[in-house]
């Protein structure tokens, strides 16, 4: 490994950051409901590149993998089926901004209490370094799951399936009189099931 | 090499020497890559026309080797157009969207021993990570053509290649279960040794849905339902021409090999000899059919490209419910049923999963 000067990754996480917020405007403030969901795309994707720069390659490579791979691959889908109405959108501004204003410092309190615990002297998050491990990332996170948080990892694979199921029945409904191909009963077809072979004279008795 | 270079540049600093070899890599494995997918599409035009009765391209250069070049020409100087109220910017991204993941893979992928662009720890995660961002751009060149058929297009190959990625990405699994790392290099190192060490026996159903799954990751015949000229003219890229339909064919080809390399690198042992278990290497002359090598990675891409063309060549389109069914209701049932019995052979401690 090289030794990087100091300064280099600072540059690059200002400037990611930078990038993240720009995109993170862009999501609520673009008119076309595609370019959010794109801008979104761009978020996960800086917001992966800063993961690579705390050494977290399992995570960043794992949000990429999941939340632009798929999730947001699924969203852009949908927003493009839908027919959205820009105008009929934004009739509702007003109604919401309040709720709106109210999540937004919400979230603004939870952010400023750390820096504020943090500017106390707290250990509030272990440094970035901790994350670095010699036999990589992967190996430490897989490591960790599945012996020290076993019962935690665990449980959460429970819920999730549980929520697959869930929505899987929630969604799923027969529909009667539906014409499906049976595939198995196609294959299982024999010849003399279908064609019945007549024995006839090739020309009439005179 | 990567040695050689990095002393010849000792003048530099450290880290500008370390960017320019990295730099030197880079630009060397994608020109072969470009070159590689110009041959191919005169190998597919070569290889149907012989499989059909044809003579497929012979009239510019030697038996129209140069035939690939004179497409590219006339690729590039001929006029785009956008069309009426489709969505300029993205119109014009959907390409470089969908070329760029394609590229973007082969950082990972070990060419010969000890050599890859980027050895990374999580180079198979990286590479599910960039086949599936090829998406993007079939989704957005569909929806941003303002056009049926290629929104159609766009709508068929999403959810063709959402099925198929789910069914690729067990068979991966399979596959770092019984390599025990995620980095590519490890993996063609575990199967070192010769045919019996290889992955494709005791992985045999992951590695055919790993192939299959790829044809479909790919759109290819027969499951290119997702351009289907008879129905939809040509799917997504109907209203692209010129240079910006070039990089969508770009990036077909490119994903094409990197399929067929991935397999090869996977399941047959990358650029392990076959012959590496039979013939001792200190043998005179066939010794060197021993050695470890670019040649052998090469061989086994070519037969996997082969394959694709072959396949394409061969079997009729899949209906769009067909191909649903396939991946869904067997592929991720295969692979899913494989990785239990690897879990439990490897606990076990029985055949090569230890």
């Amino acid at each position: 490994m090289q030794q990087i000067p100091e300064i280099f990754p600072l540059i690059l996480f200002y400037g990611w950051s930078g990038m993240l917020i720009a995109a993170a405007v862009g999501v609520i403030t673009a008119r076309n409901p595609v370019h959010s969901v794109l801008l979104l795309v761009l978020c996960f994707v800086i917001s992966a590149a800063i993961w690579l720069l705390l050494r977290a390659e399992f995570l960043a490579v794992a949000l990429v993998l999941v939340y632009v791979g798929a999730v947001m691959v699924l969203l852009l889908f949908v927003v493009m089926m839908l027919d959205i109405n820009v105008e009929r959108m934004r009739e509702g501004l007003t109604r919401y901004a309040p709720l709106g204003v109210l999540v937004g410092l919400l979230l603004a309190a939870q952010l400023s209490s750390v820096w504020w615990l943090r500017r106390s002297g707290l250990e509030v998050a272990a440094p970035a370094d901790s994350l670095a491990f010699e036999e990589g990332n992967t190996q430490a996170l897989g490591t960790l799951l599945y012996t020290e948080h076993l019962y935690a990892f665990e449980i959460a694979g429970y819920i999730l399936l549980l929520a697959i199921i869930g929505a899987i029945t929630l969604t799923l409904r027969r529909r009667k009189g539906l014409r499906v191909q049976q595939v198995s009963e196609q294959v299982a077809v024999r010849p003399e099931s279908r064609v019945r072979l007549v024995r006839m004279p090739a020309e009439k008795d005179q | 090499m990567a040695e050689l270079l990095a002393n010849w540049l000792d003048f530099l600093p450290p880290e500008a020497a370390g960017a320019l070899v990295d730099l030197v890599a880079i630009l060397a494995v994608t020109i072969v890559v470009i070159l590689c997918v110009a041959y191919t599409t005169y190998l597919e035009r070569k290889v149907i026309g012989f499989m059909q009765l044809r003579q497929g391209p012979n009239r510019v250069g030697f038996r129209g080797l140069l035939q690939p070049f004179a497409d590219v020409l006339k690729l590039l100087v001929k006029e785009i157009v956008i069309p009426g109220r489709a969505n300029r910017w993205l119109f014009l991204t959907a390409p470089v969207l969908a070329l760029v993941p394609a590229l973007a893979a082969w950082a990972v992928v070990p060419l010969f021993p000890g050599f890859a662009v980027a050895d990374l720890n999580a180079g198979l995660l990286y590479l599910l990570a960039m086949t599936s961002l090829g998406i993007y751009g079939i989704i957005l060149a569909g929806w941003a053509s303002n056009s049926k058929y290629a929104l159609l297009g766009a709508m068929r190959s999403a959810a063709q290649m959402v099925a198929y990625e789910i069914a690729m990405g067990f068979a991966l699994v399979g596959v770092l279960m019984a390599a025990g790392s995620l980095n590519l290099g490890a993996i063609v190192e575990k199967q070192a040794g010769g045919v019996a060490n290889w992955f494709i026996l005791p992985l045999l159903p992951l590695f055919l849905v790993y192939f299959i799954s790829g044809i479909a990751e790919t759109n290819r015949a027969p499951f290119d339902v997702a351009e289907g000229e008879s129905e939809i003219v040509a799917g997504f890229h109907v209203e692209y021409g010129g240079a910006t339909f070039a990089m969508f064919f770009l990036a077909e080809y490119a994903n094409m090999i990197l399929i067929a390399t991935l397999t090869a690198v996977l399941f047959l042992g990358g650029w392990d000899s076959p012959f590496a278990g039979l013939i001792d290497r200190q043998w005179p002359v066939v010794g060197i059919l021993a050695a470890p090598g670019l040649f052998w990675l090469a061989a086994k891409t070519f037969l996997f490209l082969f394959v694709f063309l072959w396949l394409r060549a061969t079997f009729p389109r899949y209906r769009y419910d067909q191909i649903m069914r396939l991946g869904w209701k067997v592929f991720i049932p295969v692979t899913l049923v494989w990785i239990g019995v690897e879990a439990v052979l490897s606990v076990l401690d029985i055949g090569p999963f230890k």
